[in-house]
């Protein structure tokens, strides 16, 4: 045990002169593997932590929305609706919920007014209030505390008062809120208790039973439509699933480029390597310790690659908001105002990574090396 | 010590650049003896070095080390026997450019796993021996021809091998360098280490510890004659 210790650790000595003998081109390999890393494992991480933080987000949004349509477009719907579909068996809370956009001039950005549940006593708020996403309060340098002002679509102004800055862990959704009260929303949007809300939440005491209340409710309320949470997290699903594949296809290119620059650099024995090669088994090497030595030569390469793309991408696309690939992944147009992603790592994702990049530089590093290891030394020294 | 049964070595058999570098070779070389090979170029000494060295296979016939065939063994064994009976001197010396001369020496013992303190030591005193002691932490390339060569004798020695192999030893030294090593040559002999050498160089063949000249030409043995003395 001792004397195989011994042996590994003068096959790692060795492989790390033989490194530093060959540094520039280690080097240039080092720089472009670890930028193939970087943009794969950015692509990778931004799409997954914006699944995953839409996913969180929705696991407490109402198992059914209701919304009234008019002519096949979205409407206000009635308190008669609310009454009609709050006593299915199998309903355990019915509410009327009140949110609209609306484009603000001064930070050119569009936002979500809303009224937050009643029952959410963390967020009751009382006429004149507001609670703010991260986005708005970036966009119009709000703090807690000082005001926000607002025009109104009907051309009023109106000063609210920010009560605090929503959790920034759930930017996805929330960065572009603006939380009022129930009696502010009608005065901003001049929405008088009559017309009724903008949709319908449902929470369902089963959420198996979630098909049959649809079917219950859709008799009652023919001319509305029923939104499911498992609907919108396939939405999000799809569209982050489809930029990710899209940019993905379109990197293949490069991850080719990387694959034959690899082969290339990594496995193509110079005369010098090979001679090398043909020195070390002919003062008596085994096929096995040159193998041994080159693996470890790809091993220390492809992990300091790796690792620091990996490291980059993380930091690129929690702290630097993936600004390289976010106009393909986030969609530009439809998000909006800016949001951070919560920092979060998977591992599945990560060894995912490791697979389609370590793998491929170690097989293509080391079936040369085998080929020439197992020639005569002779012959590799002619 | 080894004995060669009718060898022969092709190089791209059945091609059309087919070389028959080695012709139906019997011979024996002795132990504790100084056998040098002679011959022009192309004769095929190297080859037929390399094949006692176990560099390379024979394409036909058998090589015996102490009675045991050794010609047909795996690879592994091959390398074994390789590493524990034979040192190699090589022509052009073959020393690791970039790492030092050191680290060059001890390259050979690294597979072994032997201790690092041991090894340091045992390379030590062969540069010693040597006669340069002062160049272990150059680097290989900084070396002069006959001070490459004394590293290559160390690298040679390391592993304590019972013969040592050398291809043209003096074929890049000038006359005060192939005499120093004909000393080298004498010590080892001393030691009761086995030398073969192939040689051109007249300086060689008649050197005072040199016991066997065999003579090769076109792949073949045409020669195998005790050394004059007189």
């Amino acid at each position: 045990m001792k004397s195989w210790i011994a042996r590994q650790r003068y096959l790692i000595d060795f492989t790390l002169s033989s490194l530093l003998r060959r540094k520039v081109r280690n080097l240039i390999l080092f720089a472009v593997y670890a930028v193939s890393i970087f943009v794969l494992g950015s692509v990778m991480l931004f799409s997954h932590a914006i699944r995953r933080e839409a996913a969180q987000i929705l696991a407490s949004a109402p198992e059914i929305t209701i919304q009234k349509l008019v002519m096949g477009r979205h409407d206000l719907i009635g308190q008669d609706y609310l009454d009609a579909v709050k006593n299915i068996r199998g309903v355990r809370r019915a509410e009327g919920r009140l949110w609209g956009y609306f484009y603000d001039q001064a930070s050119r950005a569009n936002y979500t007014l809303m009224v937050p549940p009643p029952d959410d006593a963390a967020r009751a708020l009382a006429p004149g209030e507001t609670m703010i996403g991260a986005g708005v309060a970036r966009a119009r340098g709000a703090s807690q505390g000082s005001f926000l002002f607002l025009l109104s679509p009907t051309g009023k102004m109106f000063k609210l008062k920010v009560k605090s800055i929503l959790d920034s862990a759930s930017e996805l959704v929330s960065a572009d809120l603006v939380l009022v009260s129930a009696e502010d929303f009608r005065r901003f949007y001049r929405l008088d208790s009559a017309r009724g809300f903008t949709d319908l939440a449902l929470k369902v005491r089963n959420s198996r039973e979630i098909d049959t209340i649809i079917e219950k409710a859709s008799l009652k309320l023919p001319d509305a439509r029923f939104i499911t949470r498992r609907d919108i997290l396939r939405t999000y699903e799809s569209i982050f699933s489809w930029r990710e594949g899209l940019l993905l296809a379109l990197l293949g290119a490069s991850i080719i480029a990387f694959a034959i620059f690899a082969f290339d650099k990594a496995s193509g024995l110079s005369a010098e390597e090979r001679r090398e090669i043909g020195i070390l088994k002919a003062v008596g090497w085994e096929t096995g310790d040159v193998l041994a030595m080159k693996f470890w030569e790809g091993a220390l390469i492809s992990l300091a690659a790796f690792l620091s793309g990996v490291v980059l991408a993380y930091a690129h696309v929690f702290f630097f908001d993936a600004g390289l690939l976010a106009p393909v992944l986030k969609g530009w147009s439809v998000i909006y105002p800016q949001f951070s992603l919560a920092p979060h790592l998977d591992g599945l994702q990560i060894a995912t990574l490791a697979f389609f990049t370590v793998v491929p530089f170690s097989a293509a590093t080391i079936i040369p090396i085998w080929k020439a290891a197992i020639t005569d030394p002779d012959m590799v020294m002619r | 010590m080894i004995s060669l049964d009718n060898v022969c070595k092709t190089y791209h058999e059945g091609r059309e650049n087919e070389v028959r570098a080695v012709r139906e070779v019997s011979l024996e070389i002795g132990a504790d003896r100084t056998t040098v090979i002679r011959g022009p170029s192309g004769s095929g000494k190297t080859s037929l070095l390399t094949l006692i060295g176990c560099l390379s296979r024979p394409s036909s016939g058998r090589i015996r080390l102490g009675g045991e065939i050794i010609s047909g063994l795996p690879e592994k064994f091959m390398t074994g026997i390789r590493r524990q009976t034979f040192g190699f001197i090589f022509q052009r010396f073959n020393l690791i450019r970039g790492i030092t001369v050191l680290e060059n020496v001890m390259l050979p013992a690294y597979p072994l796993g032997t201790d690092h303190a041991a090894l340091k030591a045992r390379a030590g005193e062969l540069l010693e021996m040597l006669e340069i002691p002062g160049k272990a932490a150059m680097n290989a390339e900084q070396l002069s021809g006959g001070e490459a060569q004394r590293v290559a004798i160390a690298r040679a020695l390391i592993n304590d091998p019972q013969m040592v192999i050398a291809d043209e030893p003096t074929a890049n030294l000038d006359t005060r360098l192939t005499m120093q090593f004909l000393d080298i040559v004498r010590t080892l002999r001393g030691q009761g280490k086995t030398m073969l050498m192939t040689s051109h160089d007249p300086r060689i063949w008649s050197a005072d510890m040199v016991d066997t000249i065999i003579t090769m030409e076109d792949g073949r043995v045409t020669a195998v004659e005790a050394a004059d003395r007189s």
